[in-house]
């Protein structure tokens, strides 16, 4: 099945992006297809490339380049909510990108199951 | 041309936007109709309905001028622009917070709980803000 | 549809919402915070019973254990990550969050 991811909180703060990742690498094992993760209000924190977590606790940063780069899973931050935020290209963690409000619209019609984690 | 507008026509999907965030306090309902806005581009049956706080968006009178944030009421006004013709709004929300459809800057249509549980399960997604 | 629920019932009216407008016999599946409904002995308790007699209520194990919450109010069933992308390949999934 075709699963669409929303995370509308910024990660550490919220419990959001931790249970979006558990659920997500489930999803894959269990075979289903991670159509998009889409980062809208402070969820674009996520793509946030300069934050340096401390070594003792997990790297929610890292978990997305995992998704990402080695799951190739496509990882879009809202530009509009990313410009309030000061998450700008260039300065994104790597596997994840930066687009419009439409890749939500598109992954919502797109996939089976769309699901918020906020 | 014909054509074109046929596939697109056989991919409208219903997509609601549940709405349950009062305004100014927090961004949630004001990009929350940002996406109203964009998702109404792709031509999808939509809906919204405001439930619990959401209710509180629409009422009319809302000046900001003096906390010093972009209101938004007005953009509601418009959505009917954006063909986005079903706003509900949950009854006992709205009771519960002593307004009446007068109290609103839109014309919205009043739902029973059980009318709006009935919708979600017609919608291939739901979406809150 | 699943209502899934992350709040918890003593600072949040998402569940009370999420029950009110949830269709007879729609589950409801309580995760993060939203856990703290399903420990028995609370005031939210009653609640929770009053809510089991029309949905099937499911609780975010990780999560329990993560908030040592280990007496559930009878009736309450537990899922693992595994079991959550279950309920929501069987049902549409809309989050009160």
């Amino acid at each position: 099945m075709k699963f669409a991811v929303q995370v509308l909180e910024a990660p550490y703060n919220n419990q959001a992006s931790d249970t979006a990742y558990h659920f997500i690498k489930a999803a894959l094992d269990k075979g289903h297809t991670i159509v998009r993760v889409f980062f809208y209000h402070n969820g674009v924190v996520n793509a946030n490339n300069s934050a340096e977590p401390p070594n003792d606790d997990r790297n929610i940063y890292k978990r997305w380049t995992e998704l990402g780069k080695e799951k190739g899973i496509d990882i879009v931050a809202c530009i509009a909510a990313s410009k309030r935020r000061g998450i700008k290209e260039g300065q994104i963690v790597e596997g994840t990108r930066i687009s419009g409000l439409g890749q939500l619209a598109d992954m919502t019609i797109e996939a089976d199951r769309l699901i918020t984690f906020g | 041309m014909m054509d074109e507008e046929m596939e697109v026509n056989e991919n409208v999907k219903k997509v609601m936007f549940v709405m349950r965030k009062a305004p100014h306090g927090s961004i949630y309902s004001y990009e929350g109709l940002e996406t109203v806005l964009i998702t109404a581009a792709y031509e999808q049956d939509m809906t919204m309905v405001f439930v619990g706080d959401g209710v509180f968006a629409l009422v009319k009178g809302q000046d900001t001028t003096d906390i010093g944030i972009k209101g938004f009421i007005k953009t509601y006004g418009a959505l009917e622009h954006y063909d986005v013709e079903k706003i509900y709004v949950d009854r006992v929300s709205m009771e519960e917070r002593g307004l009446t459809p007068d109290d609103f800057a839109i014309d919205v249509e009043v739902k029973e709980a059980e009318e709006i549980a009935a919708l979600m399960e017609e919608q291939h997604a739901t979406i809150p803000y | 549809m699943l209502h899934m629920v992350n709040k918890s019932p003593f600072s949040n009216s998402a569940l009370e919402e999420a029950a009110r407008i949830a269709s007879k016999g729609s589950p409801i599946l309580l995760i993060e915070d939203g856990v703290y409904a399903a420990r028995a002995g609370t005031s939210f308790a009653p609640k929770l019973a009053d809510i089991l007699k029309d949905h099937p209520v499911y609780v975010l194990t990780p999560d329990l254990k993560a908030r040592a919450v280990d007496k559930l109010v009878e009736g309450v069933e537990q899922v693992d990550y595994s079991g959550f992308v279950d309920l929501v390949e069987k049902d549409k999934v809309h989050s009160w969050v």
